[in-house]
């Protein structure tokens, strides 16, 4: 990764850090655990569809899956640099962490754009 | 007769303690930074399930059934515990380390800390509460 890079790596790892600080933990409360384990009624198929067939609800969706994504690549980068001491693979995990992430991006923006 | 002379090149050799993989398990602040920097791969979790959910739900009703079907297996749900205390642990250390990480000036004067903090959350209380409202409302 060359330096000119880094600002720009760093703009979305932080986006992508304050979009999962605050809205991950609600979300994955209700998705993850009160409406499988039935502590909260979960919303109907419909209802949620007609939610996301919003073009602000789209939007929103697309920055709160991808920014993160983004986040997890940067950071994740480095854990492996430091927790596992693979220094020596640098290019190889930046390709991975930023391919995978990107990757994502795709998905979601082709899902979003597709939405019935 | 030899045919070239031959020289040992001189290699300095510096010392350096070999640091074990572990090294971050020797001390709870080291233990704190690698767990906080793991959070990342439950950020990651969660935005791929988030994904998942969307394309069942783009999908039709029986996909999106079956997908639901499947956030019930205890597996998936004890997956998701964990990760939900993992990505608390994010949100709380990434909100302490705003006014580190970003300066505030407000009339010359720096913007204490404890302000940036409480601001951060005050957002985190305000998007909580819409987006369960949202999800909620039936």
């Amino acid at each position: 990764m060359t330096g000119g890079k880094t600002p720009f790596l760093w703009t979305l790892f932080s986006a992508g850090g304050t979009l999962a600080a605050l809205l991950f933990p609600v979300h994955l409360f209700l998705s993850g655990l009160a409406f499988p384990l039935g502590w909260l009624e979960a919303p109907s198929h419909d209802s949620l569809l007609n939610l996301v067939q919003h073009p602000l609800t789209r939007l929103y969706l697309f920055f709160l899956i991808s920014l993160p994504l983004f986040h997890w690549a940067h950071r994740f980068r480095y854990t492996l640099y430091d927790g596992l001491k693979l220094k020596h693979l640098t290019t190889l995990i930046a390709v991975l962490c930023y391919g995978c992430a990107l990757i994502g991006t795709v998905v979601t923006a082709y899902t979003l754009w597709n939405v019935p | 007769m030899s045919a070239e002379a031959h020289y040992t090149r001189y290699h300095p050799q510096w010392y350096r303690r070999r640091v074990s993989v572990w090294w971050w398990l020797q001390s709870w602040r080291y233990t704190k930074f690698v767990l906080r920097e793991l959070t990342s791969v439950f950020v990651a979790f969660f935005a791929v399930i988030t994904l998942w959910q969307l394309r069942a739900l783009v999908d039709g009703p029986q996909a999106y059934t079956q997908f639901v079907r499947g956030l019930k297996s205890s597996p998936l749900v004890a997956v998701h515990g964990v990760a939900f205390l993992f990505v608390l642990f994010h949100s709380i250390s990434w909100f302490h380390l705003a006014p580190k990480a970003m300066v505030m000036r407000l009339r010359g004067k720096r913007v204490p800390d404890w302000v940036i903090v409480g601001l951060n959350y005050f957002a985190w209380l305000i998007a909580s509460g819409t987006i369960a409202w949202l999800l909620l409302r039936g």
